[in-house]
């Protein structure tokens, strides 16, 4: 008995992991048509990204001011405080930045693509355009996941870049490192590589992100229970599956 | 044409022909099958058995680019409007033209205002769909649906929750569309009286099959007891108003003894 159903969940599983896969396939056929329309990707690049910038900025800020506080008190024990520039950065850029924007994203973002999307199913309006004969996965979809693919390394790059002014903010003003060194430790240390991984993990995670809220609208449920549940899975789904990449993507870059 | 869906058969054995320049009203209960078999039409889903061919094609066989091309001489009336809610009035009406021409603005701008004023809501165009009641979102709705100009427009339910006004209005808009224009008329309602005074040709669809045609004064005398209590609305005949359950009593006694 409880062999079948643990079968049915892996069936279930299997289907739903090809739902997206072929989703994917379909959404990158109508990326480069939706390229050729900057009105539409103009717009949910500024829906996706701009909209989020404060909640990012804000957490970029706390983020760095912890890590600040946390990293002194670490380092400070083997008297090497003044590698707390190398530490924070380090930290931000290649960990940080990426994971949380992406979690934010899929908080604030991505639950507005799937509540959105799937309020256009529950109310015809996809029929609609397929009955006009518009495409609503080139004109809806398409643009969305672009425009989410798109906005997370630049709100990544964001929040890298105030997190490293938070924990600057802490350390060098509130705990007196000297500020010539934080900067110049950390100039030194960072290099191309440690930028690159950041932002290939938030390219990563944008396409993620970005693929599952849209999903999830796409195929929600057409009726308010539906689409509630839909949005609650992109969150638990995207913020689950970036961990994960996370752990791969930094195996892989070690 | 056999269709069903979930197991559920919707369609029987249907055939039906729909006359071109002509008003044709599908008649039938609510679940039988009417917005099934403008989904069918309009290529959304596709007949089990059988065929459904628009101008002459089988829908069930074009490919994704031929049937967009035949939607595009297809006009469909949502019977809630399913305007584009992030768009304003008259963006929704030009709509259609954006995506499939590549006319001056100037030139849309004259095309959609005229369609608005044909459904009478030329001073709407700046409102949004959240601020039309349901009448208006039905009016600016076709006259999203007629921009195009289709060559057969299907309406469904275009009659369901409006008001005395609205309902002559949109009445006297389906009749000028057709006699106007020359647009075949496909109308899917329950509204036995209302289609009366417009519909050339009326069917009724019972079960999964036309019960009866003809005109709506044939179909009023017809000699079938389930067309005539469909026509006169009865509770009880050979059409089941109630959904199939165990008997009340029973069912009543055997939760008390729980």
């Amino acid at each position: 008995m409880s062999k079948s159903i643990h079968g049915n969940y892996l069936l279930e599983g299997l289907r739903r992991l090809g739902s997206v896969a072929l989703f994917l396939l379909q959404l990158l056929g109508q990326s480069l048509p939706a390229l050729g329309r900057p009105g539409l990707l103009i717009t949910q690049i500024y829906n996706a990204g701009a909209r989020s910038l404060i909640i990012i900025m804000l957490s970029g800020l706390f983020v760095g001011m912890v890590l600040g506080l946390q990293g002194y008190d670490l380092l400070q024990r083997f008297g090497s405080e003044q590698a707390l520039g190398i530490a924070a950065a380090l930290g931000l850029l290649r960990e940080l930045a990426p994971v949380i924007t992406a979690l934010l994203f899929a908080g604030r973002a991505g639950t507005a693509l799937t509540s959105e999307i799937g309020l256009m199913r529950a109310t015809d309006q996809l029929t609609a355009m397929e009955i006009m004969a518009v495409d609503p996965l080139r004109y809806v979809a398409a643009p969305r996941f672009l425009g989410g693919v798109i906005a997370m390394p630049l709100l990544t790059a964001i929040f890298s870049l105030i997190g490293l002014y938070g924990a600057q903010l802490v350390g060098v003003q509130l705990m007196g490192v000297d500020q010539g060194t934080f900067w110049s430790q950390t100039q030194g240390a960072v290099d191309l590589h440690d930028v690159s991984e950041g932002m290939v993990k938030s390219l990563v995670f944008g396409v993620a992100c970005s693929l599952i809220a849209v999903h999830e609208g796409y195929h929600a449920e057409p009726t308010a229970e539906g689409v509630g549940l839909a949005t609650t899975r992109t969150v638990v789904a995207s913020s689950v599956l970036t961990l994960l990449l996370d752990y791969v993507l930094t195996a892989a870059f070690l | 044409m056999h269709y069903a869906i979930g197991g559920r058969q919707i369609f029987t054995g249907l055939d039906l022909t729909i006359g071109r320049g002509r008003i044709t009203a599908i008649m039938g209960p609510s679940g039988g099958g009417k917005t099934t078999l403008l989904k069918l039409i309009t290529g959304q889903v596709f007949a089990d058995r059988g065929s459904v061919r628009v101008f002459g094609q089988d829908v069930a066989t074009l490919g994704r680019r031929a049937l967009y091309a035949l939607r595009q001489r297809l006009g469909l009336l949502f019977q809630n409007g399913a305007l584009l809610t992030d768009m304003d009035v008259f963006d929704n009406v030009a709509f259609p033209v954006r995506e499939h021409s590549d006319l001056p603005e100037t030139l849309i701008r004259k095309l959609v205002l005229t369609k608005l004023q044909a459904v009478g809501l030329r001073g709407a165009a700046h409102l949004m769909p959240a601020e039309l009641s349901g009448g208006m979102a039905r009016r600016v709705a076709l006259a999203r649906a007629i921009v195009m100009d289709p060559e057969v427009l299907m309406y469904d339910e275009p009659f369901v929750g409006l008001d005395p006004i609205s309902l002559g209005v949109i009445l006297r808009l389906i009749k000028q569309m057709n006699s106007a224009l020359g647009i075949t008329s496909i109308v899917v309602s329950h509204d036995v009286e209302e289609l009366a005074t417009i519909a050339d040709e009326s069917h009724l669809l019972l079960e999964g099959r036309i019960a009866a045609s003809g005109t709506p004064e044939q179909l009023r005398t017809s000699g079938s007891p389930a067309v005539h209590q469909f026509m006169t609305g009865g509770a009880e005949g050979p059409v089941a108003f109630n959904y199939p359950a165990t008997d009340l009593t029973e069912q009543l006694l055997a939760e008390s003894d729980e």
